[in-house]
């Protein structure tokens, strides 16, 4: 059940992921992930059956060892992760981005 | 001024002030300087830092028993974040970014008291197995100017094989530690998933991403691993299990050790050069005390195919941060390639200022990371999920199965690290299937979240080849001292200092 992703396909995937692609990544991303997709198949063609999903590849992860109290710690201070934005606004303590309404 | 070969030997001659950390430092800068023009290992040489740091260390000195790495000068690959110096993962996305806070693993370093000189250059977010998809060009392989280093920690890799570090950080992936850690000659050590903390590594591919050591020797290895292994309560995936001194591990033999070679995924694909190194090296560990035996893996063969579905979906959720909000690079404006024609054939609604600010922002990411963005995003998209993602992960259960049943009968797993010798720039970059095959052996590791060493053990057409171990979970001491069993059995792998 290989797929084959048309341009189409490519373009739409690309949609979902925001990513501006050139018409040359276009063909070119249709042809590799077909192929990359079609090499991948052969992972379909294993019984699974009964097999639950689990934290596969995490050692001694059962039960995940996610769990701590709820205790507030000091986090990064706001002037010092605006100071990282491309755009931010210091004293009202907001990152900035293009005009999105009325635009 | 030439510094001491081994971490131990520099770390002595720092205490008992025969040198001084400035001078390590100064060495160690200078050798970059005389070499890094043509291998480019460095996108940033932070020598004002170094030398501030390593002046510190000399007039505070400290406890010398509390400082297991002074003055030791380290690479830290440029995926790990070290407050107030560059951090780019090799990424135009992240070109001007300079992190606020240190990973864990470099806080753990300067309380060790190492100097860290700078930050090497790898694949853009680490996905890459030749360093070419960095977005600041490639790192030239020490053992010959013309060839990959490997990757996607070539450059941490190949600053160790020039002598221009004794030491560096790493990440692995797939094998981004162990793969050019063989294509170089020397140690890598991909620790057992939760081993060392991830926090304040860029994050590529969350359920299979470790920190790891790169070292001339295992000796050397372990000195660093000793000083970043541990839990740390930022990252949840951080193990609670305790921390051995993994140094004291390394008897020079490897006597009682029983371990597997999986015969019959050696049949396709691995360059005969590669193999005779290899059965070279297995006849040393014999050498040295350990009994071999063939083994199965019957789904190994699948891990190619099951990483990069597991590893791309998390590639492109760790990828989506990147949005030109909150930090890295920004762009906006129109341009040519305008996507809202796409977006309109689809029916969209047509973009605002916002919408395209992300579109042309993202558009900085390289070939390689838009690809596997691509790909994840596809099979985890609505209809594909169970189909690809899903199963993958099944099948991945089923390769730990395999390693779990394997362990019962023996202690360690053994393959050569690469199929191949390094391979020449530019060779396999127009195909990214061949690129990902580099990883055959590697990514299983990552996969089962199992420890596993890559060690030299010879040479190939002059060039090194790499032997693979993998190990039960938190045994990395029993791969250290495989690793140094074998190297106390193997010539001494040094570049032929003509093409430095």
């Amino acid at each position: 059940m290989a797929e084959t992703l048309t341009p189409a396909d490519v373009r739409r995937i690309a949609t979902l992921a925001r990513l501006e692609l050139t018409p040359e990544e276009v063909a070119l991303f249709a042809e590799q992930l077909t192929a990359i997709l079609a090499y991948a198949d052969q992972v379909q063609q294993v019984d699974t059956s009964g097999l639950a999903l689990t934290n596969a590849g995490i050692p001694g992860s059962e039960p995940l060892r996610a769990t701590r109290d709820d205790d507030l710690v000091p986090s990064l201070p706001r002037d010092v992760v605006l100071e990282q934005a491309p755009d931010a606004d210091r004293t009202a303590g907001v990152f900035k981005v293009p005009r999105v309404l009325g635009s | 001024m030439s510094i001491p070969e081994h971490v131990s030997e520099i770390r002595a001659a720092v205490v008992s002030r025969q040198m001084s950390a400035v001078d390590i430092c100064r060495a160690a800068l200078d050798r970059i300087r005389q070499h890094d023009e043509r291998i480019h290992a460095f996108l940033h040489v932070d020598e004002r830092g170094a030398l501030a740091r390593a002046e510190r260390l000399d007039r505070e000195g400290g406890n010398a028993a509390d400082l297991p790495l002074l003055g030791v000068p380290i690479a830290v690959k440029d995926n790990i974040c070290k407050a107030g110096v560059p951090t780019t993962a090799a990424s135009r996305l992240l070109e001007r970014y300079v992190p606020p806070y240190s990973a864990t693993v470099v806080s753990r370093l300067e309380r060790a008291g190492a100097v860290i000189v700078g930050k090497t250059n790898c694949d853009e977010f680490a996905m890459g197995s030749s360093t070419e998809h960095s977005a600041f060009g490639p790192t030239r392989n020490p053992w010959a100017l013309d060839r990959s280093p490997g990757g996607s920690s070539g450059g941490s890799v190949a600053a160790v094989a020039a002598a221009m570090v004794p030491l560096a950080l790493g990440s692995d992936t797939g094998g981004s530690i162990r793969q050019p850690a063989s294509l170089c000659g020397v140690v890598g050590l991909k620790p057992t998933y939760g081993r060392v903390s991830r926090y304040g590594l860029i994050a590529f591919g969350s359920s299979l991403d470790q920190i790891g050591p790169i070292a001339r020797t295992a000796r050397d290895a372990a000195a660093l691993f000793n000083a970043i292994a541990g839990h740390d309560p930022n990252d949840s995936t951080s193990a609670d299990a305790p921390v051995q001194e993994y140094g004291a591990a390394l008897t020079g033999d490897a006597r009682g050790l029983r371990i597997g070679v999986p015969r019959t995924l050696l049949e396709h694909g691995v360059e005969p050069g590669v193999r005779k190194a290899f059965e070279h090296g297995l006849a040393a560990l014999v050498e040295a005390g350990a009994s071999i035996t063939d083994i199965a893996l019957p789904h190994a063969s699948l891990s190619i195919p099951v990483y990069y579905l597991v590893a791309n979906a998390e590639a492109s959720s760790n990828l989506a941060r990147y949005d030109g909000v909150r930090y890295g690079t920004r762009v906006i404006g129109t341009r040519a390639t305008d996507p809202a024609k796409a977006r309109s054939e689809d029916g969209a609604e047509q973009m605002d200022t916002l919408t395209q600010m992300y579109y042309r922002t993202r558009a900085l990411f390289g070939a390689e990371a838009k690809r596997r963005i691509m790909i994840g995003t596809f099979v985890l998209s609505a209809g594909y999920y169970d189909a690809y993602y899903a199963k993958a992960q099944q099948v991945r259960a089923l390769i730990g199965r395999d390693f779990e049943q394997a362990f019962s009968r023996v202690d360690l797993v053994a393959l050569p690290t690469s199929p191949t010798v390094a391979f020449k720039l530019g060779e396999r970059t127009a195909d990214p299937l061949q690129m990902y095959l580099s990883d055959v052996f590697t990514v299983a590791a990552n996969l089962a979240g199992l420890p596993a060493i890559s060690v030299p053990c010879g040479l190939s057409d002059g060039l090194p080849v790499g032997l693979q171990v993998t190990g039960r979970p938190f045994e990395e001491a029993t791969l250290l001292r495989v690793a140094d069993a074998l190297e106390r059995r193997t010539a001494k792998l040094r570049p032929d200092a003509g093409s430095l």
